[in-house]
C-alpha cells in the first residue's frame, strides 16, 4: 500500500532523513519510533505530499506522491503532530468543510459527520468552537477530520499525545479497530503503545532506518540470552548450586532476598535454549516450594534504547 | 469548482466568526462617511455662496454635483480601501502558516488554484459588502442634487476592479510570510507605490514616464472610471494586475516543492 524507496530529505546541508526504505502492506498498522528530530515527521510529511523529497520515491496505493499528488491525497487521512485546526469554526461545520474538500458526497455529508462525531466521542462538544476545546477533544477532532472520508491510508503523528489515560485507551482501541480495513502509520514516543497497537515497528534514528520488524521479532533478535525469574522457598546455597547444574544455565543469582527462606532468583539461559522446563523437576525432587516462575522479555524500551545507542542490530 | 466554493464559504464565514469583518467594515464606513460629509458640506457651502452672489455665479459656471462630490468621493473611497484591504488580506495565508493549518489544507485533495481563488473570492465577498454599504451616500446626493447615474455606476465598477487588484496583491503578500504584520506592511507599501508611481513620471524620460504612468493605479481610476468612462484598457489593466498577483501567489505556494 505504501512503498518508500531510498527517501532522502535535506534541509540545507542538514539531513532530515537519509536513504529510508520500507513498505507497508494493506491493512497493516505500522509503528514509527524514534527520538525527537529523528525524521518521523519529515517522512510523514513526504508521504502526505506536504513536502517533496530531495531524492528517492514514495508511492501510496501505486501513486507517486510527487507525480500524482492529488490521487494520493484523496486516499490519505493525516493528523499532524500539532493538530492544526481552524479555531474559529464549530466542530460539525469544520468537519463538513473538511468532508467536502475530501470528496464526501454533499447529500451524504450530514450523515457522515454525525457518524464520525459518534465514533470519535465528540457528541458533547458539537455546539462549541474548536478554539474552546481542550487538548483531548482537539485531538479527537483532528482524528475525526482524518477519518471523515473513510481513507484507505491513515497517517497519524503522535495521535495520543496530551490525552488522559482513559482517552488514550479509547483512541488506541479506535486505531486498532482501523487496522485490517485500513493501512495505518502511527508515530509515537510512547513505546508500549507500539507493542499494543502495531503489527510492525520501524525504528528511525538521526534520519536513518535502524530496524524494521515485528515487536516480537525485535525482542527475540536483540536478546542475547533468555532470563527467567523464579521464587523458590528452600535453602539458599543449595538452590544456587542445584539450579546452576541444570543444562544450558549460564548464571544463577539472587535477585531479591525474601523472608522465611523464600528468595527470588534470576536464572540466565544460553540463547535459543528451552531450559525453563528443567527448573520445576529440580524443585519437586528437592521438595522445595515454587512460588513464582516467569520469563523476562526485553521490553520495547530496552530495544529502543539499545538500537538508538548502538545503531546496529548484531 | 466544489472545492472553490467550499473554501470561499469558509473564508467568508470566518470573517464574521471573528470581529474582523465588523471592525474593518465599520471603520471603513466611518472614514468614508466622514470624508463624504466634508465633501458634501463643502459643495453645499459653495452652492449657497454662488446662489447668493451673482459675480461668483458667473465665475463658477461649472458647479456640478458629479464633478464636485461624486468624483472626489470615489477618490476618497479608493484611498480608504488602500488602508483597509491589507487588513482583510493579511491573515489569508500567513495565519494558516503560523497555526500550521496549511499543512492539513495542502494535504487535502485540493488544487492550489482552488485554495487561492476561494480565499480571493471570500475576501472579495467582504469587500463587496463593504463597498455596497456606501450606496446610501449616493442616495443622499441624489436626494439633494442630480448626480449622473452613469458616473456613479462606472465609479463602482472602477472600485471593484481596484479592490480585486488590492486583494490579490494582499493575498500574495500574505502567502510569502507567516507573520501577519509583515504581510500587511508589504501589501500596504506596495499598494501605495503602485498608486503613487504615476507621480514619478514627470521626473522620468518620456518613455519610462509612460511605462510608470501605465503601471500606476491612479490614471486607471481617476481619469476614467471616476469620470464615467468604461475604457477596456483600464479594465484590462486591473484584470491583468489581479491575474498576475494570483499567478505569483500560486508560484509562492508551489515554491515549497523546490525550496529546501
Amino acid at each position: 500500500m505504501i512503498e518508500v524507496e531510498n527517501l532522502t530529505k535535506k534541509y540545507g546541508n542538514a539531513r532530515g532523513i537519509n536513504d529510508v526504505t520500507f513498505t507497508v502492506e494493506k491493512g497493516e498498522i505500522l509503528g514509527f519510533l524514534g527520538p525527537n528530530g529523528a525524521g518521523k515527521t519529515t517522512t510523514m510529511r513526504i508521504i502526505t505530499c506536504f513536502m517533496p523529497a530531495t531524492s528517492g520515491k514514495a508511492r501510496v496505493a501505486g501513486f507517486d506522491v510527487f507525480e500524482d499528488s492529488l490521487e494520493v491525497r484523496k486516499r490519505i487521512g493525516y493528523l499532524p503532530e500539532s493538530v492544526p485546526l481552524y479555531t474559529d469554526m464549530q466542530v460539525p461545520v469544520y468537519l463538513e468543510f473538511v468532508g467536502g474538500l475530501k470528496g464526501v458526497d454533499r447529500r451524504d455529508i450530514k450523515r457522515r459527520v454525525g457518524q464520525i462525531i459518534d465514533d470519535c466521542g465528540l457528541n458533547a462538544v458539537t455546539k462549541k468552537y474548536i478554539g474552546e476545546l481542550s487538548k483531548g477533544y482537539r485531538q479527537r477532532v483532528g482524528l475525526a477530520q482524518a477519518l471523515i472520508n473513510d481513507p484507505e491510508v491513515l497517517i497519524l503523528d503522535e495521535p495520543t499525545i496530551g490525552l488522559d489515560p482513559k482517552q488514550i485507551i479509547e483512541i488506541r482501541s479506535l486505531i486498532k479497530g482501523l487496522g485490517g480495513r485500513r493501512t495505518v502509520i502511527l508515530s509515537t514516543h510512547i513505546l508500549p503503545e507500539v507493542s499494543m497497537t502495531c503489527q510492525r515497528v520501524i525504528i528511525i534514528n538521526e534520519g536513518r532506518l535502524v530496524a524494521v520488524d515485528t515487536p516480537q521479532n525485535l525482542t527475540a533478535q536483540l536478546q542475547k540470552s533468555q532470563q527467567i525469574i523464579v521464587r523458590i522457598g528452600g535453602p539458599e546455597k543449595e538452590v544456587l548450586s542445584e539450579v546452576g547444574k541444570i543444562n544450558n544455565v549460564s548464571r544463577v543469582a539472587i535477585k531479591e532476598n525474601g523472608t522465611d527462606g523464600v528468595n527470588t532468583y534470576l536464572v540466565e539461559f544460553k540463547k535459543d535454549s528451552d531450559g525453563g522446563k528443567d527448573i520445576p523437576p529440580v524443585i519437586v525432587r528437592k521438595n522445595w516450594a515454587l512460588y513464582e516462575m516467569r520469563p523476562i522479555g526485553m521490553s520495547l524500551e530496552d530495544i529502543f534504547i539499545k538500537l538508538v545507542t548502538e545503531e546496529k542490530i548484531h | 469548482m466544489k472545492n472553490f466554493f467550499l473554501i470561499f464559504q469558509k473564508e467568508f464565514r470566518s470573517y464574521f466568526n471573528s470581529p474582523i469583518a465588523f471592525v474593518v467594515i465599520t471603520i471603513f464606513l466611518i472614514l468614508s462617511g466622514y470624508f463624504f460629509h466634508g465633501i458634501f458640506l463643502n459643495f453645499s457651502t459653495i452652492s449657497f455662496q454662488v446662489a447668493t452672489n451673482a459675480i461668483l455665479a458667473r465665475q463658477n459656471n461649472q458647479l456640478n454635483v458629479t464633478e464636485m462630490v461624486v468624483r472626489p468621493f470615489f477618490d476618497i473611497i479608493s484611498m480608504v480601501m488602500l488602508i483597509m484591504l491589507p487588513m482583510l488580506t493579511m491573515r489569508m495565508f500567513s495565519e494558516e502558516k503560523k497555526s500550521g493549518t496549511i499543512e492539513l489544507l495542502l494535504t487535502y485533495p485540493v488544487k492550489d488554484s482552488e485554495v487561492i481563488l476561494g480565499k480571493f473570492a471570500g475576501c472579495m465577498g467582504i469587500f463587496t459588502i463593504m463597498v455596497l454599504l456606501t450606496v446610501p451616500c449616493f442616495i443622499l446626493i441624489g436626494l439633494f442634487g442630480e448626480p449622473e447615474l452613469g458616473v456613479v455606476l462606472s465609479g463602482y465598477v472602477g472600485l471593484f476592479c481596484m479592490g480585486a487588484a488590492f486583494i490579490s496583491l494582499g493575498i500574495f503578500a500574505s502567502s510569502i510570510t507567516e507573520n501577519q504584520i509583515i504581510a500587511a506592511v508589504l501589501s500596504f507599501a506596495s499598494l501605495l507605490i503602485f498608486l503613487m508611481m504615476g507621480y514619478s513620471a514627470s521626473f522620468a524620460s518620456e518613455s519610462l514616464g509612460n511605462v510608470l504612468k501605465y503601471l500606476s493605479f491612479m490614471p486607471h481610476m481617476y481619469n476614467s472610471f471616476a469620470k464615467g468612462v468604461l475604457d477596456t484598457e483600464d479594465i484590462i489593466y486591473y484584470v491583468l494586475f489581479t491575474l498576475f498577483c494570483i499567478f505569483l501567489n500560486m508560484r509562492s505556494l508551489e515554491s515549497k516543492k523546490w525550496r529546501g
